[in-house]
């Protein structure tokens, strides 16, 4: 009998082969994880978009649970997310919503701002990516959820949608003590 | 898949440096890996060794050295800065890894995440070797059975008219 | 018009394929001869349903008729003829209608040349055939119809991408699918002979000769893809383990095991289960290929627009084929009986060895190929697994193999001695050790200083092995004339191995040199600059602008110098196509039999200055040759009249055959 159970393991294997690649179709391969989610925000200085002779920096997150949106005028997909992403700021109280414009000019971006609507409580302008790099960004739109403390709880990789808040967002963190929830949520 | 041989190429990186004036002023997509000019030549054959080694984010499956996206060109500066600024190798891997994770190295480094890809060639080579003994040693146990006396007769009657006939091998 | 009747034409394709699915299987059970002889004018139905519709969209190509979307979204007006033709299989859609016309032709061809054989194993042969046909029919005409119009109908069409404007790209696709679906053959004779529950040597030598043609093919399309990677992609790399590049590798090794085992099956009847699980893997892997590379799972260059919806598709189509046959296996595969006693030194054993590195070599490549999938579905992260791992991997493999391919055709079948291979072979492997010491003493060696004495001693003793080999056969035979007797007559297969093993020996000596000391610079040039590679000069005279059929070119012009003698000349171009705007770079090779001159256009950087590569690329041609060897082996092989004739005798003494073929 024993030598008869051999010949199962063929199929045994092939069967473990396809439930590997019934999951892979519903995943992204060209998704990268974050590896700063659970760590402090990286420190950065920047200019204000449409004011430079002020600056945003990572202080600014302190306090306050914060959106950091990586946009850009040119990216298809943010101006998709922007109507989601004004309706967020109007509804969420306790939320403040930091854009991050990566690689952009200014013009394009101001512009956009203009016809589109500005959900931002302020913007960050990083045209040469100096900053996104060290919030390893690799594409827009990403948005980042950064608790009180400034450390990041969830990095959205792709537009903010109808339900990403509720769904993504806000359950890794913890509205109360506006802190992210420890891992093994 | 391309080594290189290293000494071989040092008076052609250091012409290549010497060629170079300022850097170019990067037209759209214009590309080109001299761009990025070092003075001391082992700091340029570091910078073309890890950005062959690096995987660019965006693209399906290219590296550093051959992407053409944006965001590889960033990569790169970012690399050269800090190669220029005198970190060491480990420290630029350390930098890119801290910032978007082990993904961004072509070969995975040996931690015991990555043992699985690391030792399990070696899981499957030690099982097809104890296979193969297996098989070897059945096979030369394989005794032939034992024949019943009614079996012995027709064998004897096939082999007499086998030899009549004077049947040739197949 | 004609799009409606291609659709048609599919439609009564697929019908005629179900049909050629269950009658004849049906028939092979009851003994209704007429169901079961219904199975070839099917087969040769479902061919030319499939190949009108095939000629169909070939039409709409050559017509420009852009109100079919798919050749709207491949093709343009100002297309030179030939990428017209070669925009049919160009993308995912068109490439599936070229799989199921190919099927359903083998499938004919099956039809045609198998009267030697049972009627109801042609019955079930053709049967398993027709399901994997209406696999692919149903796939197409649900979810990727070729033929689905568009109203109004663009003026103009979108371009095939400019990558695959190419003569070598234009029959890389049909040379591969060609292969693929040959081992279909083997598998569904497989089947067959498990449905039918009689594994013998006269299965195994039905099999051979289909198995092997495709085994070629394979190999040519294989080597095409990387020889088209070399030139055209501009960066002169031949090899990058990508997972579409994988995904052909696979079967490729498989299908080798595969040829190997069944020579074992045909004369000492062994290794009979090993053998179907193999003709089951090799096509499993062809099909789990075109998953991979249209399902969106993995990321590749090479990767077809990507839609999970089709992914999902193609997974239960591999569910029921590989699963169903794997459960078929399970269930028959005891009661065959594993014959035949060999010794622990013997060429079965050494074949069994061979078998199992190649499977060895099949799964690290299937893993490392799944491993980023892996660790996501654990939860382990996101890790990337590229050449560095696959490489290691390879090179820790094939020494082994290179090795044995030297021992075991000579061993003698299920006993030899110790001796007397070492009396036969100490030559060889003397050769062999002091090509690896001479290389190391006289050869500039950095990285390579283990890696190149190997790869070459490797070769060495392939070469010489094989040589010996062939001594050892002639031993007792006369002359040139011999020789020449043995080819016509029953020796085919057998110098077809001896020059497969040379190709595989050819083919180590490329890939070994041109990893190890290739040189490349990466530089700015004026016009009259000069640079140095390699002990060449390469001097550059200027760019100037030249137009093409459908794209306009800044073509750079090269001179290279051996010394003061010029030897060639090279006009590398950067292309614009016209309609997708796409940059093209065109490098220009100065090719040789013992190096590759390179040349590949960067960027311009103002002032007529341009930034551009200089490669030179020593002995890179042995590897595409090598490989070319290896498929005029294989075809060398299949013309053995061994194959012809015996079917005709197993056929008149049925139970001779296979009382004097197994054990």
């Amino acid at each position: 009998m024993g030598k008869s159970l051999k010949f199962l393991v063929p199929l045994v294997l092939f069967a473990l082969l396809v439930a590997l690649l019934f999951f892979g179709l519903g995943t992204d391969p060209r998704k990268v994880p974050s590896p700063l989610v659970g760590k402090p925000a990286p420190e950065f200085t920047l200019p204000v978009l449409n004011d430079p002779s002020r600056t945003v920096s990572n202080t600014d997150l302190l306090g306050q649970i914060s959106l950091v949106n990586v946009w850009a005028s040119w990216c298809v997909s943010c101006r998709a997310e922007h109507a989601e992403l004004m309706r967020l700021s109007r509804e969420l109280k306790d939320v403040q919503i930091l854009g991050l414009n990566w690689k952009d000019t200014k013009e394009d971006a101001l512009r956009m701002l203009k016809v589109s609507g500005d959900p931002y409580r302020v913007n960050a302008f990083d045209p040469d990516n100096r900053v996104g790099i060290h919030w390893g960004v690799y594409g827009a739109p990403e948005t980042f959820l950064v608790d009180a403390e400034g450390r990041i709880c969830y990095k959205k990789i792709g537009p903010v949608e109808r339900g990403t808040w509720d769904t993504e967002l806000a359950p890794t963190l913890d509205l109360a003590t506006k802190k992210c929830k420890e891992p093994g949520r | 898949m391309t080594k290189r041989g290293f000494p071989a190429r040092l008076p052609g990186l250091l012409l290549a440096g010497l060629l170079t004036g300022p850097l170019a002023t990067p037209l759209g997509n214009a590309y080109t890996l001299e761009e990025f000019h070092f003075d001391d030549p082992a700091k340029a054959a570091e910078f073309r060794r890890l950005t062959e080694e690096l995987r660019c984010l965006v693209c399906q499956n290219e590296s550093l050295a051959g992407s053409q996206a944006d965001l590889a060109q960033d990569l790169r500066e970012e690399v050269y800065r800090l190669l220029q600024s005198g970190k060491s190798r480990e420290e630029v891997v350390e930098f890119l890894v801290e910032r978007y994770g082990d993904f961004v190295l072509y070969d995975p480094p040996l931690k015991p995440s990555t043992y699985p890809l690391w030792f399990g060639p070696l899981l499957l080579a030690g099982i097809g070797g104890l296979f193969l003994l297996h098989a070897l040693r059945n096979k030369r146990r394989a005794q032939d059975q034992e024949l019943s006396l009614e079996e012995r007769q027709r064998l004897h009657a096939l082999l007499k008219d086998g030899a009549s006939q004077g049947k040739e091998k197949a | 018009m004609t799009p409606e009747l291609g659709h048609f034409a599919l439609i009564l394709s697929l019908g005629l394929a179900l049909i050629q699915a269950t009658v004849p299987l049906a028939g092979s059970y009851t003994g209704n001869r007429a169901w079961m002889h219904s199975a070839r004018p099917l087969a040769w139905g479902q061919f030319t349903f499939a190949a009108i519709a095939l000629a169909l969209l070939l039409l709409a190509f050559l017509m420009d008729d852009f109100s079919v979307i798919y050749v709207a979204s491949n093709s343009n007006t100002l297309m030179p003829t030939l990428y017209k033709v070669s925009a049919v299989w160009g993308a995912h859609e068109g490439s599936l209608l070229l799989w199921a016309a190919f099927l359903a032709a083998w499938g004919a061809a099956v039809a045609a040349l198998s009267r030697s054989l049972p009627l109801q194993v042609v019955a079930r042969v053709l049967a398993v055939m027709g399901m994997i046909g209406i696999g692919f029919l149903l796939f197409m005409l649900l979810t990727s119809n070729p033929f689905d119009r568009i109203f109004p109908p663009p003026l103009e069409g979108r371009d095939l991408n400019p990558l695959l404007q190419d003569p070598g790209l234009a029959i890389h696709p049909p040379l591969l699918y060609m292969g693929y679906v040959g081992l279909s053959v083997a598998f569904a004779f497989a089947i067959a002979a498990l449905l039918g529950g009689k594994l013998d040597a006269a299965w195994a030598r039905w099999s051979r000769p289909w198995t092997t043609m495709a085994w070629v093919f394979l190999t040519l399309g294989i080597a095409l893809g990387s020889w088209w990677a070399y030139y055209e992609l501009g960066w002169g790399g031949w090899w990058f383990w990508d997972p579409v590049e994988n995904a052909s590798l696979m079967p490729w090794l498989a299908a080798t095991a595969l040829m190997h085992s069944l020579a074992v099956t045909e004369k000492r009847g062994a290794f009979k289960s090993w053998t179907v699980l193999l003709a089951i893997t090799a096509f499993s892997l062809s099909l789990l290929g075109t998953f991979l590379v249209r399902s969106g799972v993995l990321t590749s260059v090479h990767a077809f627009a990507t839609d999970p919806a089709r992914g999902t598709f193609i997974l239960i189509f591999l569910c029921l084929v590989v699963g169903g046959s794997l459960a078929l296996y399970a269930w028959r595969a005891p009661e065959v009986s594993d014959g035949g006693r060999f010794e622990l030194l013997s060429r079965e054993s050494l074949l069994l060895t061979n078998n199992l590195l190649l499977t060895l070599l099949t799964a690290l490549i299937l893993f490392g190929t799944l491993a980023p999938l892996i660790y996501e579905a654990m939860g382990w992260g996101k890790i990337s697994v590229g050449f560095p791992w696959f490489n290691t991997m390879f090179v820790a493999v094939t020494p082994f193999l290179a090795f044995a391919m030297g021992v075991g055709p000579l061993t003698r079948w299920k006993q030899d001695e110790g001796e007397r291979l070492v009396a036969e072979l100490w030559v060889p492997f003397a050769l062999a050790a002091a090509t690896a010491i001479l290389a190391v003493v006289f050869m500039p060696l950095t990285s390579g200083w283990f890696l190149v004495p190997l790869g070459l001693g490797l070769a060495v003793w392939l070469l010489a092995a094989q040589i010996q080999t062939v001594r050892e056969r002639l031993r007792h035979k006369r002359g040139i004339g011999a020789l020449l007797r043995d080819l016509a007559g029953n020796g085919r297969s057998f110098y077809g191995m001896i020059l497969a093993h040379l190709g595989v020996a050819m083919f180590i000596v490329g890939a070994t040199m041109v990893s190890n000391f290739d040189m490349e610079k990466d530089v700015r040039m004026s016009p009259g600059d000069s640079q140095e590679v390699a002990g060449y000069q390469f001097k550059f005279l200027g760019v100037q602008n030249q137009p093409g059929p459908n794209f306009m070119a800044a073509r750079g012009h090269f001179q290279v110098f051996d010394g003061d003698r010029q030897i060639a000349e090279l006009w590398p171009e950067k292309r614009t196509y016209f309609a997708s705007q796409k940059p093209m770079t065109e490098a220009s090779i100065d090719w040789g039999l013992t190096r590759d001159l390179y040349v590949s256009l960067g960027e311009p950087l103002g002032n007529g200055d341009w930034a551009m590569r200089l490669y030179y690329k020593p002995f890179v041609r042995w590897i595409w040759l090598g490989a070319v060897l290896m498929a005029l082996g294989g075809l060398l092989a299949t013309t053995d009249r061994r194959y012809r004739r015996a079917v005709r005798k197993s056929l008149k003494a049925p139970a001779g055959a296979t009382a004097s073929a197994g054990s």
